[in-house]
């Protein structure tokens, strides 16, 4: 498996640190229901069999996290951005 | 058939042409008592024991594809119940227990060996929470053994006791952990559970769930629609899939954890040993080969195989353990999808639908608790209420706070 990093392009997997499902936002501390929106951020997942939108940190190259969009049953990334643009946007 | 010395000394004579098939390849029903989804360990056993303990044998056993070609097939066969937690340490060792008699229980050899298990450490530290372990398990009435370096010398001679950056300075023992052979397990269940009743279903994928209301009443399947009161899953990996089907998301991530074995040799590994050092743990099969695996690839996956750097990993650990496994060949690797709770831990729980009940997150320890998992399981979907030693198994821990992190690894699968 190999990220298209978008500072470093195409790098072999090993290089990455996983987190995980990019979709479970952070929640605000001062929301009305913090503490089931922090259980759920936290714990629970959609755990999609296809399309997983995820978080790579590139540890071993230009120490990015990107936000990678892969197929868990074929492992076929189709898409690498900065997390970051997200963020911002 | 019973199985015994003299059913075999009958066949022989008879030149084997009697054996019957060891169980029932059965047609779905419309309608059953209690469904089972997933036809593996965890499921055949569950079946098995409602039928045989809880007096409920109107059962189904749904199997996407054939009986055991799931994780029950891909394991490295390890039993033992050398747990910390006073909430695992209970139930594992239920379920060394009943290894213990499975074969009598069965009338079937799943070749259970009590070959011994051997965790080793390196450090001062590491011997200091081997020893701890081994209190609880004590505490617990488990055996456990502490070896210094020379008793594990005597034990292993060929591990690399002087190497540079590990060297092995003793190891925690179980004598009473061992290996047994994961089909025999799933051919055993499954023909002991159909000679009571239980109608195994293969190739027959569960499509939809049936909910009236806050009730799951039956599941849609490729073979028909199949209604139940109590629908059980025991799907590992998949769980998400189908608990989706329900509208329930879960507390789990599925993973890829690849398995190893080597070309056959002669007997050279007594027991299973696992290195302190990395993630690596290796038995040999009793066709000789070198069984072994160590940690998941680290992303979510349900594609059954995994990449090659977790390979060179995985090598690298048992070259550190003992460098002359190098002049082996690997005959083959595979990957299994393990359902990876948050905490590391697994669920034997309800959920909030009335009628489907849950066995999950067993993250790549489910083989070692296939009975005890079966028999809580059946005792959960019987009666509706947790088995003693189950109790710690909650579905609502993650919200409650009351996690079961038997590693203190923190809330993420990769890290268990």
């Amino acid at each position: 498996m190999r990220i298209p990093c978008p500072f470093c392009g195409n790098r072999d997997v090993s290089e990455f640190a996983y987190l995980g499902d990019a979709s479970a936002p952070r929640p605000a501390a001062d929301a009305p229901d913090a503490d089931r929106e922090f259980f759920e951020a936290a714990y629970l997942r959609d755990n999609p069999s296809g399309l997983h939108r995820e978080l790579w940190y590139h540890a071993s190259g230009c120490r990015s996290w990107l936000e990678v969009e892969r197929n868990t049953r074929t492992h076929d990334i189709t898409k690498a951005t900065f997390a970051r643009d997200r963020v911002r946007a | 058939m019973h199985y015994s010395i003299f059913s075999l000394a009958r066949q022989a004579l008879l030149g084997h042409r009697g054996w019957t098939a060891a169980w029932r390849d059965a047609s779905p029903k419309s309608s059953y008592d209690v469904l089972v989804i997933g036809g593996g360990g965890h499921g055949l056993a569950t079946a098995y024991y409602l039928a045989r303990h809880f007096g409920i044998a109107n059962i189904a056993v749904l199997e996407k594809g054939w009986i055991g070609s799931g994780n029950a097939g891909r394991n490295t066969t390890i039993i033992r119940s050398n747990y910390l937690l006073p909430g695992n340490n209970p139930f594992y060792e239920f379920s060394m227990q009943l290894w213990e008699g499975l074969e009598k229980d069965l009338n079937y050899n799943a070749m259970v060996s009590q070959r011994g298990v051997l965790n080793l450490f390196h450090s001062d530290a590491q011997r200091d929470a081997a020893a701890r372990r081994g209190n609880a398990m004590r505490l617990h009435g488990v055996d456990a053994e502490l070896l210094d370096r020379t008793a594990v010398r005597r034990m292993l001679p060929f591990l690399d006791f002087d190497n540079a950056r590990f060297p092995i300075e003793g190891g925690l023992l179980q004598r009473r952990g061992g290996t047994a052979r994961h089909d025999a397990v799933v051919w055993g269940y499954a023909r002991a559970a159909s000679d009571r009743g239980v109608d195994i279903v293969q190739n027959c994928e569960v499509t939809g769930m049936i909910r009236e209301g806050d009730r799951v009443v039956g599941v849609e399947t490729t073979r028909g629609t199949i209604r139940a009161p109590k629908v059980a899953l025991a799907v590992a990996g998949n769980t998400s899939r189908l608990t989706a089907m329900a509208g329930l998301r879960m507390p789990l991530e599925s993973h890829v954890l690849q398995a190893f074995v080597s070309e056959a040799i002669k007997p050279l590994i007594p027991g299973v040993v696992t290195f302190g050092a990395g993630h690596f743990y290796i038995s040999q099969s009793d066709k000789g080969g070198l069984v072994f695996g160590g940690d998941i690839d680290g992303y979510n996956s349900y594609a059954q195989r995994g990449n090659l750097p977790t390979v060179e990993d995985v090598c690298e650990s048992g070259m550190a353990l003992m460098p002359m496994i190098g002049r082996l060949r690997m005959l083959r690797s595979w990957g299994g999808i393990m359902d990876m709770s948050m905490d590391g831990s697994p669920i034997i729980d309800h959920t909030p639908l009335d009628g489907l009940y849950l066995n999950a997150g067993w993250c790549y320890g489910g083989f070692k608790a296939t009975p005890a998992s079966g028999w809580c399981f059946a005792h959960l979907i019987a009666r509706d209420e947790p088995h003693p030693v189950a109790r710690a198994f909650r579905l609502d821990r993650f919200a409650s706070g009351y996690l079961l992190d038997e590693k203190g690894q923190g809330a993420q699968p990769n890290l268990h």
